[in-house]
């Protein structure tokens, strides 16, 4: 022991990144804004006694239990209990735990994620092994996310798994066991006692924990709860003008929301800062290219560990000796990740002291990391495009992780291919294509017009397409949201911004009839108000909205007593009596989803509904109000308003798929009323509700022009035929086409406050394109070599792009490429019959020789 | 809002000043998870010079303790 320390992490740390010499540092820092991004903590079990955590060897929480079901957790990504280190064969789940409790400790709010992320956990448990008896003990199921009903479906038909709707306890652990022993009740049963051999705690957010010290030290106000109080009009703002919050600090959410409401306060940032854009930033200089194609390949390996993800399978040593064997291999080497930032800096090194002229990465999917290799390249030196990635995770230890030695074989193989390819990689150039930095809007709702104005405040000019006469879309029909936001003060608020902006120009009664060009180079063609519009623009945010269910159930549009959740909201707003001093009101929930027809649930009904309720309380509290619902989602903060509802009379029937409600028109004590009939679940037996008014809880459905505008902007649409963004978690507000993005409820049913927090997202994404005066095309597109074509226009046919055109040239008509819409699939090389068309980076000449090599 | 915040002329003198320049940023991000990490590289790619803060010894939060992500059971990583 020197100086009190050890010293052993220092010397076992192969990255020398233990360094005992730093000494904290104080710096201030001068920014012009702030976000804070300072998330969530998970809830932690050990402060109640009663859940058994850190008393009882085997009850984890889900965050453990994550770590259990990772290869890199603790057991290399086998599920074993703490106690006695053998496969769990019974887990249970409990929800709700730290979550919807008023109990001194816990959070009465809903933390939104844990229903999902349970059923996540019971999938991936049965992929390790499907033999394990997987029990949930739930509360509601909140499904309410985007594919979320279809996940549930999904967990809850694997066999040897319950999804038990009760609150339970746990009783006690067995003393030579350690299994677990769980008191629950059912409506058919009773109370009962189970053993399980794990059980999870599906633990709820809180706030992070200095969260007074924060708010004191930024001056921000927070809700009872410890999150950001949230201004209606604009979630990411605080009371203090400059400081932003994104992430769950806004209150409990999913990955999605972090992402879009962070690039929603880069954003706000923007509007804030625009003046000084690009001032502070510096330009990456890159080393001039050194043109090696003249050369013979001199190629050097790199063979990353990934941490264990490859070494744990795949003898690495062996495979970086193997690739010495290799013809042109000059230089071989082994690291243990090579995507750090050091193995990035030592290829670099390496590259120009060795003189390589051609890398091989052995390691993962090009998918996630080939750019940052290509910089790594660039860094060198070196044309990016004399990189290849030899895939000895996905396709070989991920997959073999049992066959350690045919694994090693396998490595030795794919880096052989990999190397007979690079050797016939050809240099390639990309190129800069100048950026319109106008914005197209399409839709003038909320969503639209919070987009539009954000990006006009960032500098950049906006056209705003909306298709009717007005602009507002669906706000136009609601007036307030269940945390008493006035909807109609706001809405007009924002119109008046919207036209006062000079930078934005909107078009009214439009429709767009044309779309054509590519990344920052589109054209629209739109018909408005008798004249037809074309639109240049570098990025298009599509924001149509959603309609409503017009239901086919339950006597709609039949009877006039019964309404839809939007119009009963329109007439509380309008004073109509017939609803306001009715004496008795029935609400039924999922009316047209959650259905074999629309698998999804709407996100925003049951709030609604809760909404409603509580307003015709506070006009009548006598009214009786029932609400006959399947799973109550008022997720996240909105819990706290289903809490008062019930506490103000409102009652709660909870009712199946296979036995729904009726409804009748009936003569009752000499007036017209409608008796609506529904199981009781808990006293068995059907009841008989009069009321005056029924509303209902009508879908969300994708507007009408959802699957055309799609196809004009040829972006994708869910199974929902909601748009589909990128990717679900890391991209919620771009398509996966280049240039153009979504917000609003055309993505999913949202609430107001969702949309104004993604509409601000997707302008946040739009900036980081407008804001370039260039963008680059990749070098790897398609080429035709004239002398071979024979004008067959196969090529043309195959392109989903429409990149490929007939030019007249001095050989005749020939295929054209247009490199700026060439996405390099290659399917156009695949119909040539001529071989005149040809992949750059994927020649015949680079493919085979890799192919010979297997 | 305008006099809160630095005038033009400074920060482009702050620019010019070689060392003093680094203590000068567009944003401060506070907190390394998913939610910072994003709002940093679009500030950045939107050209701004951001400072992001993490109290823990890596940034990534707590979706880089997850090991998939729902409903697509991708990777977190």
């Amino acid at each position: 022991m020197k100086e009190d320390k050890c010293d052993i992490c220092r010397g076992v740390c192969q990255a020398d990144a233990i360094d005992f010499r730093q000494t904290p540092k104080k710096r201030d820092i001068n920014v012009g804004a702030v976000i804070l991004a300072v998330g969530i903590e998970p809830f932690d079990p050990k402060t109640k006694d009663e859940y058994g955590y850190g008393r009882m060897e085997n009850v984890v929480t889900s965050m453990d239990y994550e770590r259990l079901l990772s290869s890199t957790g603790p057991f290399a990504g086998e599920v074993l209990r703490l106690s006695d280190k053998k496969h769990p064969k019974k887990i249970a789940w409990i929800q709700c735990v730290g979550s919807r409790r008023l109990t001194e400790g816990e959070n009465s709010y809903c933390s939104g994620v844990c229903c999902t992320y349970t059923q996540k956990q019971v999938i991936l448990t049965k992929g390790h092994d499907a033999d394990v008896d997987c029990t949930i003990f739930h509360n509601d199921i909140r499904a309410f996310g985007k594919d979320f009903e279809r996940y549930f479906q999904r967990a809850e038909e694997l066999p040897g798994t319950r999804f038990i709707r009760s609150y339970v306890a746990i009783d006690r652990e067995l003393p030579e066991s350690k299994n677990v022993v769980i008191k629950y009740a059912t409506n058919d049963a009773g109370v009962k006692e189970e053993e399980f051999d794990l059980v999870v705690l599906s633990v709820g957010l809180n706030p992070p924990e200095n969260f007074r010290e924060l708010a004191d030290k930024f001056g921000i106000d927070l809700n009872h709860h410890g999150f950001s109080r949230a201004i209606h009009s604009n979630p990411i703002a605080t009371n203090q003008p400059g400081i932003f919050v994104s992430g769950a600090f806004q209150g409990p959410t999913d990955i999605p929301e972090s992402v879009f409401t962070a690039s929603g306060a880069g954003a706000q940032c923007g509007e804030l800062l625009d003046y000084r854009r690009g001032k502070l930033a510096n330009e990456r200089v890159y080393p001039e290219e050194r043109d090696v194609s003249f050369e013979e390949p001199r190629i050097g390996v790199f063979v990353c560990h990934c941490g264990a993800n490859i070494s744990s399978v795949v003898n690495v040593p062996a495979t970086v000796e193997y690739a010495l064997t290799l013809p042109n291999v000059v230089y071989a080497q082994e690291q243990l990740f090579s995507c750090a930032t050091n193995s990035a800096q030592q290829i670099t090194d390496l590259a120009k002291e060795k003189g390589l002229n051609r890398i091989v990465i052995a390691a993962c999917s090009p998918r996630t990391l080939e750019p940052l290799f290509r910089d790594t390249l660039r860094e060198a030196g070196l044309n990016q495009y004399y990189c290849d990635m030899a895939n000895i995770r996905e396709h070989c230890s991920w997959v073999h992780t049992k066959q350690k030695e045919d694994a090693t074989r396998k490595a030795k193989d794919i880096v052989r291919m990999s190397v007979a390819r690079t050797r016939y990689l050809e240099p390639l150039q990309e190129f800069d294509l100048p950026v319109n930095p106008r914005a197209l809007v399409v839709g003038g709702g909320i969503a639209g017009m919070t987009t539009a104005l954000s990006i006009a405040e960032q500098g950049h000019e906006v056209e705003l397409i909306e298709k009717n006469n007005d602009l507002g879309g669906m706000a136009r029909r609601l007036h307030t949201t269940i945390e008493g936001m006035e909807v109609q003060p706001f809405l007009k608020e924002t119109i008046r911004k919207v036209y006062a902006n000079p930078l934005i120009h909107v078009s009214h009664n439009a429709k767009i009839t044309d779309v054509s060009g590519f990344l920052g180079n589109f054209s629209a063609t739109v018909a408005t108000e008798g004249r037809v519009k074309k639109i240049e623009y570098g990025a298009a945010v599509l924001a149509i909205g959603a309609d409503e269910y017009q239901p086919s159930e339950y006597l709609y549009g039949e009877n006039d007593k019964v309404f839809t959740h939007l119009e009963i909201g329109e007439e509380i707003a309008a004073g109509n009596e017939a609803v306001t001093r009715a004496d008795s009101l029935v609400m039924i929930q999922c009316v047209g989803c959650r259905n074999e027809e629309r698998n999804y649930c709407s996100r925003v009904c049951c709030s609604h509904a809760v909404k409603n309720a509580l307003k015709l309380k506070a006009n009548k509290p006598e009214m009786e109000i029932y609400i006959l619902f399947r799973d109550m989602r008022t997720y996240g903060l909105r819990e706290d308003y289903y809490r008062d509802a019930a506490e103000m009379g409102v009652k709660f029937i909870r009712f199946e798929m296979d036995d729904q409600p009726q409804v009748e028109a009936v003569k009752a004590g000499g007036k017209d009323i409608l008796r609506v009939s529904v199981p009781d679940l808990i006293l068995g037996k059907r009841l008989e509700l009069d009321a005056d008014i029924v509303s209902l809880a009508a879908a969300v459905v994708p507007a009408a022009a959802t699957a055309e505008i799609a196809g004009m902007f040829k972006v994708a649409l869910s199974p929902d035929e909601f748009f589909k963004e990128a990717h679900v978690k890391l991209k919620p507000v771009e398509f996966a086409a280049d240039g153009v993005y979504l917000c609003g409820t055309a993505h999913y049913p949202k609430h107001i406050q969702e949309t104004i927090n993604q509409a601000y997202g997707a302008a946040g994404r739009v900036l980081t394109l407008l804001s370039q005066d260039t963008v680059t095309a990749s070098g790897s597109i398609c080429e035709v070599h004239e002398d071979d074509c024979v004008s067959c226009g196969a090529c043309i046919t195959a392109c989903s792009y429409d990149a490929i055109e007939f030019k007249q040239t001095d050989k005749g008509r020939k295929a054209w490429v247009n490199p700026v819409l060439c996405k390099g699939d290659g399917l156009c090389n695949a119909k040539c019959p001529t071989n005149a068309i040809v992949l750059k980076h994927f020649t015949d000449a680079e493919l085979l020789s890799q192919i010979d090599a297997a | 809002m305008e006099n809160e915040v630095l005038p033009v002329d400074k920060i482009q003198q702050l620019c010019q000043g070689g060392s003093g320049v680094s203590d000068f940023g567009d944003v401060l991000v506070v907190g390394g998870g998913v939610s910072g990490i994003q709002a940093s590289l679009d500030l950045a790619t939107a050209g701004f010079k951001v400072y992001l803060v993490e109290t823990g010894p890596s940034i990534g939060g707590n979706m880089a303790k997850l090991d998939k992500t729902f409903p697509t059971n991708d990777c977190s990583m």
